[in-house]
């Protein structure tokens, strides 16, 4: 049976790269007794796909992957021994099952929605409003919003306003912006590229300390809804 | 919007800095299986340090070992600390950020006890720079009432005379056995504010204990040591190596530390035994952990499920100097290829004799093809295996690796040292004629289509470094150039074999080999020569791209002090030797009636077949008493 797992990554956990953190699943899915399925061979490997990498550096409240299993337990029962054994700052939120021909949950990823926090004592201090004023001048009433996007051929020029879905600022014990991107194998936006060229059209230069967390990942149904993934499988009761 | 901030635990290095360095994971801590306690319960603060980059001293059991053993005792916190990388390291020092132990992020130097393992002498510079990071004073002489006591321990404990100065005290020996005996002597004098000097000299008087601060050296006109004295009256002359007597029930990390990072042994470990009953003369560790003592398999079998079930990890290695050698091998294979092949499990078997039962058991848990086969000859000639006294016959090599090429394998690896003592130039092109016999082997027994392509040989070959406690402890060393010429044979030699094409050879470099040489073997004077080195730059230096000789040579110079005095002088019988003051249980009469034995190119019996009376029967266990209960 297909499962799709749901988890969060937050504190010092965001400095563990992707990478790491398939391994840091694998071993995990062992501790906890999830019956996965192997391949064959002499070095078998756990049926396990991650839906969309996130960065180093990046916190997140909502990352997917899939694995193939035997059997299972209920969902609640999943996800209590998964986080028995669990390091801090990693908690799974969501265990629910597949219909057998659902696609993986990389081919499925559509959007993602961001949360990019600017440090304390960020120059020039507008309030939450005063930024939505800029967004809404440069971003949401524009008619485009391009950027020049390096790529290993050289750089090309890019109009990130189709593939931005939503972007306004907002107060969170400090300055907050939300954005919706799009996100995936063809269109994969960074949501610090947006704010980046947003700070460039305001004569402000760019600083790494922006924090990035991600809250979810979406689907996109045929009617063009965007759905969470995790909403596209079942609880086991 | 605030589910992201949470009430996460204190970092040492701020999120700008972590994200500027190679690998950020290397220092957060918060691995599974890491220690956390409650600051206001404990009385002992232990930092315990592999003093090399994380993913090398994550690798490392003997530190696992100590770390449950210490953590076990609810008054002790023991704590991991590796060495920063040099992008780290350049920014602590710009910021002068001190170096912190990673469960709790604290600074080094509030701890009780900074404690170093000693696994290679090419790490003596690190110990500065963990020193340096944590802003400890290098020179023990130079600490305080507030500083850390510096402990070393570890193989390169058995000759502790170059680093002597930068610790406070050295744990010689196991330390399964006495260090229990230590914290407490340690928390009872702390809590009656005895102060340093006290506690340094009551630790002194226990077994294992070496505080080199209450010894002195003086030397004869040659350079040679005169005499090694203690400098009180109620401390040993001789300190004894600890060695734990009943290995199966001792502690064992059943949930060890798991790191993110793939570290170099990135796998569970499974120690079936201690020492080796084979007495290569060569071989540091054959001898200073003597005698040969097993554990019982059905507490490695236990043992195994339990680390399975807390680890999680898609590998397990059994960990021995040969494990051939294990009395219950066949019984524990058996067992753990039952319990591994449903949970996805790879069994790694290191240090096997190649013979029918390991190429069966390797079939079943390896692939054939991809796999290769390893052989550690060690020395070409049959007359050179004898004088160091490696049991291997090319009899048989060649009758392992043709029924290795018979089951499947076609790949073979084969591990030698050049400049061993007595070499000849005839013993040097014995290794390439070696490999090309095996190599011809396999195009006589493998017929034509059944052959999975070319054959794949490799010879690597390493520069005998002759050790203290070892039969070659009077043996003499080389020049690089030396080196360098002897692997130049080897090159081209290899060249005029009809199956060159078959074979790769690699080497290594020679320059680290004479390093390493002169801190085996050295004595006290070389401290100031590994500070200067440091203070020249010189860190990481068993990492090839960061070794510079150069750094090396100046200090040698700065401190009028000769490599050649260390390495290439003629080493007479009666000389006393600056690690002598050590009773490893082999006795000097044992190490240098081997040395002649070598030099005879007489073969010495392995412990099961015969007692040599090398002296380790005085630990009163292990294979001395095998089947004489």
């Amino acid at each position: 049976m297909k499962i799709r797992i749901k988890f969060r990554k937050r504190g010092v956990m965001k400095f563990v790269g992707h990478l790491d953190m398939m391994r840091y699943f694998q071993k995990a899915m062992r501790r906890a007794g999830i019956d996965i399925c192997y391949s064959a061979g002499f070095s078998p490997h756990q049926i396990m796909s991650f839906a969309a990498p996130l960065g180093v550096g990046l916190t997140s409240d909502g990352e997917y992957f899939d694995i193939e299993a035997h059997s299972s337990p209920s969902s609640s029962e999943a996800i209590r021994a998964l986080n028995e054994t669990m390091a801090d700052g990693v908690e799974v939120t969501g265990y629910v099952r597949l219909s057998d021909d659902a696609k993986s949950a990389m081919s499925q990823v559509a959007a993602a929605d961001y949360e990019l926090r600017l440090p304390e004592g960020f120059l020039p201090s507008y309030s939450a409003e005063e930024w939505e004023e800029k967004i809404k001048k440069h971003f949401r009433d524009a008619e485009s919003f391009t950027v020049v996007k390096k790529t290993k051929k050289g750089e090309r020029a890019l109009d990130l306003k189709p593939l931005v879905y939503e972007f306004c600022a907002g107060e969170c014990g400090g300055i907050c912006f939300f954005l919706k991107v799009s996100t995936g194998s063809t269109e994969n936006v960074k949501p610090e590229l947006v704010l980046d060229a947003l700070f460039e059209r305001l004569g402000i230069c760019a600083t790494p300390a922006v924090s990035v967390h991600r809250r979810e990942i979406y689907a996109r149904t045929e009617d063009g809804r965007f759905l969470p993934l995790l909403d596209m499988g079942e609880e086991i009761a | 919007m605030s589910c992201r901030s949470g009430n996460f635990r204190k970092q040492a290095l701020s999120d700008e800095i972590l994200m500027r360095v190679e690998k950020p994971a290397r220092y957060i801590g918060n691995e599974l299986n890491s220690v956390r306690k409650d600051l206001e319960k404990i009385d002992i603060r232990f930092a315990m340090c592999f003093p090399d980059v994380y993913e090398i001293g994550m690798s490392h059991l003997g530190i696992q070992i100590l770390y449950e053993l210490f953590n076990r005792r609810p008054d002790t916190w023991c704590e991991r600390v590796y060495s920063p990388w040099p992008d780290l390291h350049r920014i602590m020092k710009e910021e002068k950020i001190p170096l912190f132990a990673l469960e709790s992020q604290d600074a080094l130097k509030q701890f009780d006890f900074l404690g170093i393992t000693l696994q290679y002498e090419m790490c003596y510079t690190n110990i500065l720079q963990i020193l340096d990071l944590a802003q400890i004073p290098f020179y023990a002489k130079e600490r305080g009432e507030e500083h850390p006591l510096v402990i070393g321990g570890g193989p390169c404990a058995y000759n502790p005379e170059p680093i002597a100065a930068f610790f406070d005290l050295f744990y010689i020996g196991e330390g399964e056995e006495q260090y229990d005996a230590l914290l407490n002597l340690y928390k009872k004098m702390k809590k009656e504010q005895k102060g340093r000097a006290a506690f340094l000299h009551e630790a002194a008087k226990l077994e294992g204990i070496y505080v080199p601060s209450l010894y002195a050296a003086s030397y004869h006109e040659d350079g040679t040591l005169a005499a090694f004295t203690p400098l009180a009256d109620d401390i040993p002359k001789k300190i004894k190596k600890q060695v734990d007597r009943n290995l199966t029930d001792s502690v064992y990390p059943e949930k060890p530390v798991v790191p993110f990072l793939k570290a170099t042994q990135d796998r569970i470990v499974l120690e079936i035994q201690r020492g080796c009953i084979r007495g290569c003369r060569f071989c540091q560790a054959g001898m200073i952990y003597r005698p040969n003592r097993e554990k019982d398999v059905s507490r490695l079998k236990e043992l195994a499920q339990k680390m399975i079930a807390s680890t999680g990890y898609e590998e397990i290695s059994l960990s021995s100097l040969s494990s051939s050698d294990y009395s219950q091998l066949e019984e524990l294979v058996e067992f753990l290829i039952g319990e591994c092949r449903e949970k996805g499990i790879n069994i790694s078997l290191p240090s096997l004799r190649i013979d029918a039962f390991s190429l069966d058991v390797m079939s079943k848990v390896q692939d054939v093809r991809k796999s290769s086969l390893t052989f550690a000859p060690e020395a070409g000639s049959q007359r050179l295996r004898n004088v160091i006294n490696k049991g291997l016959t090319e009899e048989d090599i060649l009758h392992g690796a043709k029924e290795a090429f018979s089951g499947g394998w076609n790949k073979v690896k084969l591990y030698f040292m050049l400049g061993l003592p007595t070499e000849t130039e005839a013993d040097i092109r014995a290794i390439p004629e070696l490999a090309n016999e095996i190599a011809m082997l396999y195009y006589d027994t493998v017929p034509k289509e059944e052959r999975n392509g070319k054959c794949q040989i490799t010879i690597s070959t390493s520069f005998f470094v002759p050790k203290p406690f070892t039969p070659f402890q009077w043996a003499s060393m080389g020049a690089p150039e030396d080196y360098i010429a002897k692997a130049g044979i080897v090159n081209g030699h290899l060249r005029e074999q009809l199956n060159h094409k078959s074979i790769r050879y690699n080497w290594h470099e020679a320059e680290v080999t004479v390093l390493e040489g002169v801190l085996a073997r050295g004595d006290r004077r070389l401290s100031d020569v590994i500070k200067k080195a440091y203070e020249n730059g010189a860190f990481f230096d068993a990492w090839s791209e960061f070794f510079d000789f150069g750094k090396w040579l100046d200090a040698f110079e700065a401190c009028g002090l000769s490599i050649d005095f260390y390495n290439r002088r003629v080493r007479f019988e009666e000389e006393l030797f600056p690690w002598d003051f050590l009773d490893a249980g082999v006795t000097k009469e044992f190490l240098l009636r081997e040395w002649k034995n070598a030099l005879a190119e007489t073969v010495t019996p392995n412990c099961r077949q015969q007692c040599s009376g090398c002296g380790a029967r005085t630990f009163g266990g292990g294979v001395c008493f095998e089947d004489k209960n």
